[in-house]
């Protein structure tokens, strides 16, 4: 498992795809937290980082299936996977071992922006006033997103040997996991009634309860089940060739 | 025994890739897997090597059996699919140091080194393998199915897509492995079976239809014959038509003609007689010796029906 971790990672960085993925999102998140009017905290009066935490899931929303696309779909377009299928590893160490590098590759994008934290706790005043509970909860639901991200789209890449089309089917199973059941909970045929248990199936929710600092392990079950849902899926796809 | 194949039948959808198709090899054999295009000889090797599993029947490598220890089947098994899939923007140490890891290759860097001389890719080994040529690749994907010093060798089609010169390195060292490995391989180049194999296994249609030495399938073709004869000047066709045996009689002109027969005896004796009874001049004559192609296509076309 640890072969193919080493493996998927130095592909990473020994091509543009690791250089460029934390570049655009460093770029996009610094624009917005201290260049944009709008959303830049400069402006603002509060000492927060409320932009960073509601712009980041929608980044790696496009972000990550992008990382993720090729870790399957190049392997089966150019038969590689049947190499590593008939070598003496399982199904589920190569499944693990291409998530945990993906999954390495959104911690290692998310370092930096802790910058931003110790930017922000000194520009308050007096320094120090921000909810710091707040940013750690903040921090370990943006690293559960990620990893769901990263499961879903390992997923949409046993899909198909086409990466665009792994791609978006990708963004498409992250936008309804993320989005999906908050929208879908305002239909009349759940307003009221039920739209509580449905949004509760969103990640959107566990993600907002996170971020409030309370990290409650009913969330963190949430995330590590569906991560494992996926995965399983995965794994179940690659071992009967279903592609 | 190193592989054991009982009864494999696979099939997609409704059509039947392989129907029953059970075979031995022993240890140290070189086995040649012959057959048209779509026989089946890629399925079979895919199951050998547990990538695709069968509809029924049983596969064993070395004792294990592929589809319930797959990991111990294939860590015996060293495998190069057709066309030779590779990370192209890996380079060559940087590759088989990775497959070295995934196989648990005791002392990786000393094999690497080995199998770089043995296969002579010593000018190429800090290479990019996007930036090889074919005939390199493919010694990079031998090197790669070696690695781990597995017992048995599949390749499939191993000398597909190379020049001359190429095909005639891949063998050789093909040949150099067979002496310590059971080696399995699959062709459709006659002169390759015949240059490499001990025994040859013939597919078509998912059955085998023939498994033999060369020599005993070269035999098997000798009851059909093709005699090429020249007299001087014209003769009766239909004299030479007539004679037991006799199919068919092209006429090339000038007094020259092919004659197909099938039957026990030399038919160069009997037409040596009629030309001395019936007084035409025999200039020439020569019969062709029959080969593995015409095993082959007799075997692979006759079944079709």
């Amino acid at each position: 498992m640890w072969t193919i971790y080493q493996k998927e990672l130095s592909s990473f960085f020994s091509s543009l795809i690791g250089y460029v993925v934390i570049a655009v999102f460093l770029l996009i998140m610094g624009l917005t937290m201290w260049v944009f009017p709008d959303t830049g905290i400069l402006d603002s009066s509060y000492a927060s980082m409320d932009p960073l935490f509601s712009l980041a899931p929608l980044i790696l929303l496009f972000i990550i299936p992008a990382v993720t696309m090729r870790s399957f779909s190049e392997e089966i377009q150019s038969g590689t996977l049947e190499i590593l299928i008939t070598k003496p590893i399982t199904e589920t160490q190569i499944v693990l071992g291409k998530f945990l590098a993906c999954v390495s590759l959104s911690a290692i994008t998310l370092i930096p922006t802790l910058l931003y934290y110790y930017s922000v706790y000194q520009l308050g005043s007096p320094p120090g006033n921000l909810d710091s509970g707040a940013v750690a909860g903040s921090y370990i639901g943006l690293v559960f997103l990620a990893s769901s991200f990263t499961a879903v789209g390992i997923f949409g890449s046993a899909l198909s040997k086409n990466q665009i089309v792994s791609f978006l089917f990708s963004v498409l199973l992250c936008f309804l996991f993320y989005y999906g059941f908050y929208f879908l909970s305002k239909l009349p045929l759940f307003f009221g009634k039920s739209d509580d248990i449905v949004a509760m199936i969103g990640m959107d929710y566990h993600y907002n309860a996170l971020s409030k600092g309370n990290v409650d392990s009913r969330n963190v079950i949430y995330f590590l089940s569906l991560i494992a849902f996926f995965l399983y899926l995965t794994i179940h796809w690659i071992k009967n060739r279903i592609f | 025994m190193s592989v054991q194949v009982h009864e494999l039948v696979k099939i997609y959808g409704n059509q039947k890739a392989l129907d029953g198709i059970s075979f031995e090899v022993s240890k140290g054999q070189i086995l040649g897997f012959l057959g048209p295009n779509g026989a089946g000889k890629t399925t079979t090797m895919k199951i050998l090597t547990g990538y695709l599993s069968p509809s029924s029947g049983t596969a064993r490598i070395c004792g294990f059996d592929v589809s319930e220890h797959p990991v111990e089947a294939k860590r015996k098994i060293g495998y190069l699919p057709e066309h030779n899939p590779l990370y192209k923007d890996m380079y060559v140490r940087e590759y088989l140091q990775t497959f070295a890891r995934i196989t648990d290759t005791a002392q990786p860097t000393k094999r690497i080194n080995e199998l770089i001389e043995l296969t002579g890719l010593g000018r190429e080994q800090n290479k990019q393998i996007g930036s090889l040529s074919k005939g390199y690749r493919q010694r990079v994907g031998l090197c790669q199915a070696l690695i781990h010093d597995p017992e048995v060798l599949i390749l499939d089609e191993p000398t597909s897509g190379l020049d001359p010169n190429q095909i005639q390195d891949i063998r050789n060292l093909i040949k150099g492995f067979g002496k310590e490995k059971t080696l399995i391989f699959s062709t459709h180049i006659m002169q390759e079976v015949k240059a490499l194999c001990d025994r040859v296994i013939i597919i078509n249609k998912g059955r085998i239809v023939a498994d033999d030495s060369i020599e005993t399938l070269e035999s098997m073709g000798l009851d059909r014959q093709i005699v090429h004869v020249e007299f001087a000047g014209e003769v009766v066709e239909s004299i030479i038509k007539a004679l037991s045996g006799v199919q068919n009689v092209k006429h090339h002109g000038k007094g020259r003609y092919t004659i197909y027969a099938n039957l026990k005896s030399d038919l160069r004796e009997t037409i040596f007689h009629t030309a001395v009874q019936n007084r035409w001049t025999l200039l020439e004559m020569s019969r062709e010796k029959s080969s593995v192609e015409d095993v082959f296509s007799l075997l692979t076309k006759t079944t079709k029906n």
